[in-house]
């Protein structure tokens, strides 16, 4: 029997990638393509974008700026709630409701969990998380997944390392759970104070997702598809001394690519401190500038479905 | 000892408390402390560390009726339980399902001339709305005026899932608002 999905993403929100579906998550990329090759359609002339950003950041910023007005879209916004009637103390709830008067479509980035999710109930036009807290951050995970499926072919059976900073790090947290729709084998590669939590492995328990857990980047090296590398979160750590006991603690260069499969796949969600050398940028295992450059096609496909100008 | 059953409908509170004989002279005593009440609710297998979570969820503290809180009795089914008895008042529906997530074993039964009127097996919910604090301190919860909401993503022992942050909990760090 066929089974039938509700694909039309229309008016939908992006909150969380756990909102999605295998099929969605499919459909989405498969959109991205599309959009991939036709960068200029101005799909959304028009349109207003905007972004509100309560806490810094460049790339998703940025990304979604371009994106916006690659589809002859406009974008409205501000990038310090210092500059915004937060400050005299409005609500996140009322501030959504004025934006909705100015606005087609909003990303949110918020330093509180939760924020994106209220900013959708709160909103009668669609909203995209941009990161709230510790907690989403959906539209990395999708460029991950795109990054993932264009380099590699395909997203089934693969097995995918993730290193670094894996208790704080939501990137990594949401893409693995975005990669058990696949069938994937996950190894864990971290110190003990900064492995990955317990909800999130007995979650793939109980999917039946194999993984292993280890200290060491060298243990399974040979085995693994794609490498996911993140930064140890300095802005993490409340005392410094506990930081620089984990500094640098895992390096990829290239006496380590010596010991990899020969289409190993090496990914950062960046910035990247010194987890990455230099030197690796040139091999053809560095994905990570070209994930960095994904973000624009996943955030314009994005924008194009929610608007309903794809679907 | 063989004792006869009292029928379900017009089974008497008095009896329903003196059912199980005292395994101790402590117990005995601390058994003749809770008064039969004429009108009112009694919630019964409560586990013993959450009877006076429930006092707090009913907020009895400010109740002007009778209220006898029981611990450490001796239940088959389990184990050490509470008992509270709460004269002259009836429980709403929320806060049933309010009891159901400290005491997912409890039994409320509703009492009209000191006979059991009625019997609820308190049931816990899919969804918990407004009950509940997220323990995570940067949710939004905790920093704008909006109502919680979590939902239930295993029942024994509980734990539940925010719908703002997705942080889950577990039974220990339950707040209830």
């Amino acid at each position: 029997m066929i089974k039938f999905f509700d694909m039309d993403f229309k008016n939908r929100d992006i909150i969380s990638i756990n909102d999605f579906s295998k099929e969605e998550l499919l459909q989405i990329l498969k959109v991205v393509r599309q959009v991939e090759s036709r960068p200029k359609a101005p799909l959304l002339k028009g349109r207003i974008l905007a972004t509100l950003f309560f806490e810094p950041s460049t790339r998703t910023r940025l990304s979604f700026s371009s994106a916006m007005e690659q589809l002859g879209g406009e974008v409205i916004g501000f990038s310090n709630a210092n500059v915004t009637s937060i400050q005299k103390g409005e609500s996140l709830w009322d501030t959504i409701k004025m934006t909705e008067q100015y606005a087609d479509i909003i990303v949110i980035r918020h330093p509180l969990e939760g924020s994106a999710r209220l900013a959708a109930e709160a909103a009668s036009i669609p909203v995209i998380n941009g990161g709230d807290g510790a907690n989403q951050h959906p539209t990395q995970t999708l460029l991950d997944l795109y990054t993932i499926q264009k380099t590699k072919g395909n997203l089934d059976g693969l097995h995918i390392g993730f290193v670094g900073d894996l208790k704080y790090g939501r990137t990594v947290h949401s893409l693995a759970i975005a990669l058990s729709h696949f069938n994937p084998v996950f190894y864990f590669i971290a110190p003990d104070g900064l492995q990955i939590p317990e909800n999130y492995t007995d979650e793939l328990f109980r999917k039946k997702i194999r993984y292993f857990k280890t200290a060491d980047l060298n243990r399974f090296a040979k085995e693994l598809d794609v490498l996911y590398v993140t930064r140890i979160q300095k802005e993490r750590f409340p005392d410094p001394l506990e930081y620089e006991k984990f500094r640098g603690i895992y390096r990829i260069d290239e006496p380590f690519l010596q010991n990899v499969k020969k289409d190993l796949k090496i990914m950062h969600p960046l910035p990247r401190v010194d987890e990455i050398e230099k030197s690796v940028d040139n091999t053809i295992h560095a994905a990570y500038f070209e994930q960095a450059a994904n973000g624009i096609p996943v955030r314009k496909a994005l924008l194009a479905l929610m608007l309903g100008k794809i679907k | 000892m063989m004792r006869k059953k009292p029928k379900k409908s017009k089974a008497r509170e008095m009896v329903k408390a003196k059912k199980s004989a005292p395994a101790t002279p402590e117990e005995a005593k601390r058994e003749l402390k809770i008064s039969a009440i004429d009108e009112g609710t009694v919630i019964d297998h409560i586990p013993t560390d959450a009877a006076f979570k429930v006092v707090e969820i009913l907020d009895l503290e400010n109740h002007k009726g009778i209220v006898s809180i029981a611990t450490n009795l001796q239940s088959k089914s389990i184990g050490r339980k509470g008992i509270v008895k709460v004269g002259g008042k009836s429980l709403t529906q929320n806060e049933v399902n309010k009891i159901a997530i400290v005491a997912p074993d409890a039994t409320v039964n509703i009492i009209k001339n000191y006979g059991v009127r009625e019997k609820i097996k308190v049931k816990t919910p899919d969804v918990i709305d407004n009950v509940i604090k997220c323990s995570n301190p940067v949710c939004i919860t905790n920093n704008e005026q909006i109502a919680t909401k979590f939902y239930v993503v295993k029942k024994d022992p509980l734990k539940i899932k925010c719908h703002y942050c997705e942080r889950s909990m577990g039974k220990d760090d339950i707040e209830i608002i």
